[in-house]
């Protein structure tokens, strides 16, 4: 009888402020003793992925997590990884690479150099997408691409170019989708389960670790790529992030976000104009 | 003769803000019945996660708009909830549920789905708790019962669509046997309960 008395309220083994709390503090110790700052990342994605570390690390509450990570770096690594890493793939929405040859590439030819950055670049597969298709529209030799993420262990995946072969098809698919003009499989050597993408395709790429949350601007770009890595952010932090891209860009310059992201819920949507119907790129006007 | 033990109604003054709909195989057809069913004067906010292939565009939307007056959006990031409203998990995303808008994700599948039903319901019977109400409806995996669990042990109300009539019955099933409390209705009794059930006014999260 006592679960259906109890049914009215919340049930006496699951209290949601004190779960809060709990992450409140993990995320508050995670900061002060690693530097790394998740305090403003969006509740319900940090909570899930907090979650699967407990389980992963064989804990049953936030709080064991908490004084596991303060005390063994290894585990700390462990969830910087859970917490930072944005699972992505090359050539993700096709169709909004076929709208940057179209309506991007002809600004670009425009300027003598241009200078990219990938911000969030997780383990590099947009990277490679975007080098592969400047290099086929002749603008490779012109651009550089600053590849940067808060997580030096994926920045170090990133720079080997070596991704796993069984995703091959689904990437093949991708970029013949996205207009890719030759044959995928030019790109890279298939080397035990991993493709080795050509090392040509980095020489215009510099990797570095740069932390949006807490990081300056550090260039000017005409392009910046985020895409589905503000969508951990909450709204606050998201709008200084924009801050930080408005700062960043050239006037007229470019902002690419992910499919499902949009300035709208934004303090910067004013400054920009969409530059595309069905896809969401954008040019600093203001 | 009532032999299962079902939610309770809420109490007076007790309303639901936000209504969670999960469906797989079957579910377009199951879905354009049920909005057709809610009333034009819905107060609650409706998310519906259907699975659908990752490259699927914004067809869904617009055929359940021709079905129901109340405007029908495709979720994207940090959109804000509203009463009154339904809208569509994309594909290829984790849609979540914070307290007055959606965050999206792109985490790893979950039991083979992004979108994946139970994270939807997960993070609304988190943020909503018992103003939270669960449905799963027809499908031919398991997804949404760990979540319609949650919902229902926060105080929130389960109902599962029938499963004699719905077109795939695994998920529904599966739904009732996570939650034997839960409210078994078909599609069409489903609409005119929601309708029947008070809704509360959505907290304003920046209030």
């Amino acid at each position: 009888m006592s679960s259906e008395t109890s049914l009215a309220g919340a049930p006496s083994t699951y209290n949601p402020d004190l779960e809060r709390l709990e992450i409140e503090l993990l995320l508050e110790g995670v900061f002060r003793h690693y530097g790394f700052d998740f305090r403003a990342y969006a509740y319900a994605s940090i909570r899930r992925r907090l979650w699967k570390r407990v389980e992963g690390e064989q804990l049953r509450t936030i709080s064991g997590l908490q004084a596991r990570i303060l005390h063994d770096t290894e585990a700390m690594e462990r969830l910087l990884l859970d917490l930072s890493v944005n699972v992505t793939a090359m050539f993700r929405d096709p169709s909004f690479y076929r709208e940057f040859r179209e309506k991007v590439v002809p600004l670009l030819r425009t300027y003598p150099f241009i200078r990219i950055w990938h911000a969030g670049c997780s383990t590099g597969e947009e990277v490679f997408s975007m080098a592969i298709l400047l290099e086929e529209e002749g603008l490779y030799d012109r651009a550089r691409l600053y590849a940067t993420d808060i997580n030096d262990v994926v920045l170090q995946r990133a720079k080997q170019g070596i991704f796993p072969l069984d995703r091959m098809q689904e990437y093949t698919e991708n970029y013949m989708k996205a207009g890719g003009k030759r044959s995928f499989s030019e790109y890279y050597t298939a080397k035990y389960d991993g493709a080795l993408f050509s090392p040509s395709l980095t020489r215009n790429v510099v990797f570095s670790q740069h932390n949006l949350v807490t990081d300056r601007s550090f260039s000017e770009f005409h392009v910046i790529f985020c895409r589905n890595v503000l969508i951990y952010f909450d709204k606050t932090l998201q709008n200084r992030v924009h801050s930080l891209f408005y700062d960043s860009l050239v006037m007229f310059g470019l902002m690419a976000l992910g499919s499902k992201e949009s300035l709208k819920f934004s303090q910067y949507e004013p400054c920009y104009e969409k530059l595309s119907v069905t896809e969401k790129l954008y040019r600093k006007v203001h | 003769m009532q032999a299962r033990h079902v939610d309770p109604l809420p109490a007076l003054g007790v309303g639901y803000d936000i209504v969670v709909v999960g469906t797989s195989w079957g579910g377009l057809a199951a879905l354009r019945t049920f909005v057709s069913g809610v009333p034009d004067t819905f107060m609650m906010a409706i998310t519906l996660v259907q699975h659908r292939h990752k490259d699927s565009d914004h067809l869904l939307r617009v055929l359940l708009q021709e079905h129901t007056r109340l405007e029908v959006c495709e979720v994207e990031d940090k959109m804000p909830l509203q009463h009154g409203r339904i809208y569509v998990a994309p594909p290829d995303y984790h849609t979540l549920v914070e307290p007055g808008h959606f965050s999206l994700s792109t985490d790893a599948p979950v039991r083979y789905s992004r979108p994946s039903i139970d994270v939807t319901f997960s993070s609304a019977a988190d943020s909503y708790g018992h103003r939270t109400v669960g449905i799963v409806l027809t499908g031919a995996n398991a997804d949404g019962s760990q979540g319609l669990r949650q919902i229902s042990d926060r105080g929130g109300m389960a109902i599962v669509q029938d499963p004699a009539t719905a077109e795939s019955p695994t998920m529904p099933a599966a739904a009732v046997k996570a939650v034997p409390r839960a409210r078994v209705m078909s599609l069409a009794g489903i609409s005119a309960f929601l309708g029947s059930l008070p809704a509360g006014v959505p907290e304003r999260e920046d209030a």
